[in-house]
């Protein structure tokens, strides 16, 4: 940013009284630029378009629920699949056998460079390529399939780096108390390994739920509508996105908490480094 | 046929390319004490953990209580079974409070019930003096505790014999008496030991047999006397000097 009069102003000051100047000209241009928002805009008409109050009681009781709770279905499937999934990768990635290594590199680098969208037309499709094919628990089954393969795909990796992470002189101990490498794994290593995931796991569920807005590629009844789905449905009805932010802060109702959660538990265990 | 509890011939071991154990032959008798000296990089470590096959020697034989740890076809978890491990880390289960790590093994190796597990291991803490620290975690415990923890563990298996490696290097000076006197009491009660240790005095006192290793040899063996009071060969009086100016 240029200062007219810079120099002058420089050596005059202390680096205290600049600092404190430089945030007062911060604070200006927030106050103009709200000043010139609140004065242009048409606060009616954004008022009704977006916020609504009769649309947002109609929408909280047509169905807002049952479409976070079906958000949140569809997420946590697609999680405990991909969580599965991932988990298995995982190992294979780390397999003596190089085949398994390959495999699992061959499907991590395929799913995590293509869109969900994609994965998500692709399974949808599945029905009509293989003629007779039905996926069980219909629409669930497609929708936590799909979730579950792209979110397998960014959780082995996360998997396999909380494996390694866990100290050698754990699994040795383990073994020199005559531990089969399975018991090891289950009782000491992923033990290990997912408290060290927490955080970053959740990150990835959180991804997972908003993932779940693309449901809608699959066909959905009305009763099977997720948050977006529904939201938006509601706003074609209504020529009104009222509904829009509505489904919006759904979301925020699960992901805030998450979000906040994981924050706190990185902030402990950076403290807990430091100690 | 052998007596001896453990019996290694001919073991070699190279790590890229440095021969790190050079063809060494050790037996060990039930109930006998062996303390392992020597430089750093002598080779200790590894001899110690061929004996529990955590390094698989390149050439040459491991036997433990009659079974051949070398055999491929060896069940390696059923014969670490009888031997128990202490390492300089301690290495607990952090995500497990003291006494599920002493009963861990016991359930899942052994098939013990709980409660069986749980009695077991209690009286191990007992015997190392932590029978209340059973519900902490092991970051709750000064490096001292851990170990005795680590020697409980490894105890409650009721191994036919013990590795300890460096028990005590890791340790504050103020914390090394209540650990020797553990592995004390563990000798005197006639337990097969093989201690990987720089503890002139505890090897002086408590040892059978004192073992010199120097570049992955066994350069000098015998009673304490003869080892660490009239060492024959050169490279032992200058190893021994250095211990004894440092410490
Ligand atoms: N896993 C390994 N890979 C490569 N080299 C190794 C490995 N383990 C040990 N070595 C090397 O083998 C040599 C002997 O190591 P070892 O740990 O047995 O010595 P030590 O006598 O126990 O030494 P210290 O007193 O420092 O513990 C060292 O040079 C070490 O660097
Ligand atoms: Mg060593």
């Amino acid at each position: 940013m240029a200062d007219p009069n810079g120099h002058a102003v420089r050596s005059g000051r202390s680096p205290r009284q600049r600092a404190r100047r430089r945030r007062a000209i911060q604070y200006v241009a927030l106050a103009i630029v709200i000043g010139v928002l609140a004065f242009m805009a048409d606060w009616p008409t954004i008022g009704h378009t977006f916020f609504d109050p009769a649309l947002i009681l109609n929408t909280a009781a047509h169905g807002l629920w049952r479409a976070l709770w079906n958000t949140l279905v569809y997420s946590a499937g697609g999680f405990v699949i991909g969580l599965a999934a991932g988990t298995l990768l995982a190992l294979m990635r780390l397999s003596e056998v190089a085949p398994y290594r390959w495999l699992a590199t061959l499907y991590i680098e395929f799913f995590r460079g293509l869109p969900a969208l994609i994965v998500f037309i692709a399974l949808s499709l599945l029905p009509l390529a293989f003629q007779g094919l039905a996926m069980p628990f219909s629409p669930y089954g497609t929708v936590w399939a799909a979730l579950g393969i792209v979110g397998s795909a960014y959780m082995a990796e996360t998997i396999r780096a909380g494996i390694l992470a866990v100290p050698r002189g754990q699994i040795e101990a383990a073994r020199s108390l005559g531990l089969s490498p399975a018991q090891t794994l289950r009782q000491i290593t992923l033990p290990q390994a997912f408290r060290l995931m927490i955080p970053p796991l959740t990150n990835e569920l959180i991804m997972l739920i908003k993932d779940s807005s693309l449901v809608f590629i699959v066909g959905l009844s009305a009763a099977n509508f997720d948050l977006t789905k529904f939201g938006r449905a509601a706003a074609n009805n209504h020529v009104n996105i009222t509904p829009l932010v509505v489904a919006g802060l759904g979301y925020l109702i699960i992901t805030l908490p998450l979000s906040i959660v994981v924050r706190r538990m990185e902030a402990r265990a950076a403290s807990g480094r430091r100690a | 046929m052998n007596t001896a509890l453990v019996e290694l011939a001919a073991v070699s071991k190279t790590f890229s390319g440095q021969r790190v154990l050079d063809d060494i032959d050790l037996e060990v008798e039930r109930g006998e004490v062996v303390c392992v000296i020597g430089p750093s990089g002598s080779g200790k470590s590894t001899l110690l953990r061929c004996v529990n096959r955590l390094e698989t020697p390149d050439s040459g034989r491991v036997v433990v209580a009659g079974v051949d740890l070398t055999d491929p076809d060896c069940d390696i978890d059923a014969a670490r079974r009888q031997i128990g491990m202490v390492f300089q880390q301690f290495n607990l289960f952090a995500h497990r409070n003291v006494l599920d790590n002493c009963a861990l093994a016991l359930r899942t190796v052994l098939g013990l019930k709980r409660t069986e597990a749980e009695r077991k291991a209690r009286d191990q803490l007992e015997w190392v003096g932590l029978a209340d620290r059973a519900n902490a975690y092991p970051s709750e415990l000064s490096g001292g505790q851990q170990q005795r923890v680590a020697i409980a563990r490894a105890l409650a298996m009721d191994p036919a014999l013990m590795l300890f490696d460096e028990p005590t290097s890791a340790l504050d000076p103020e914390l090394v008496g209540d650990v020797l006197t553990v592995m004390r009491r563990l000798a005197d009660a006639g337990t097969t030991m093989i201690v990987v240790t720089h503890e002139m005095g505890f090897a002086r006192e408590v040892a059978d047999r004192v073992v010199f290793m120097d570049a992955g040899r066994i350069v000098e063996q015998g009673t304490p006397a003869q080892v660490l009071g009239h060492p024959r060969v050169e490279r032992t009086r200058d190893f021994l000097q250095r211990v004894s100016v440092s410490g």
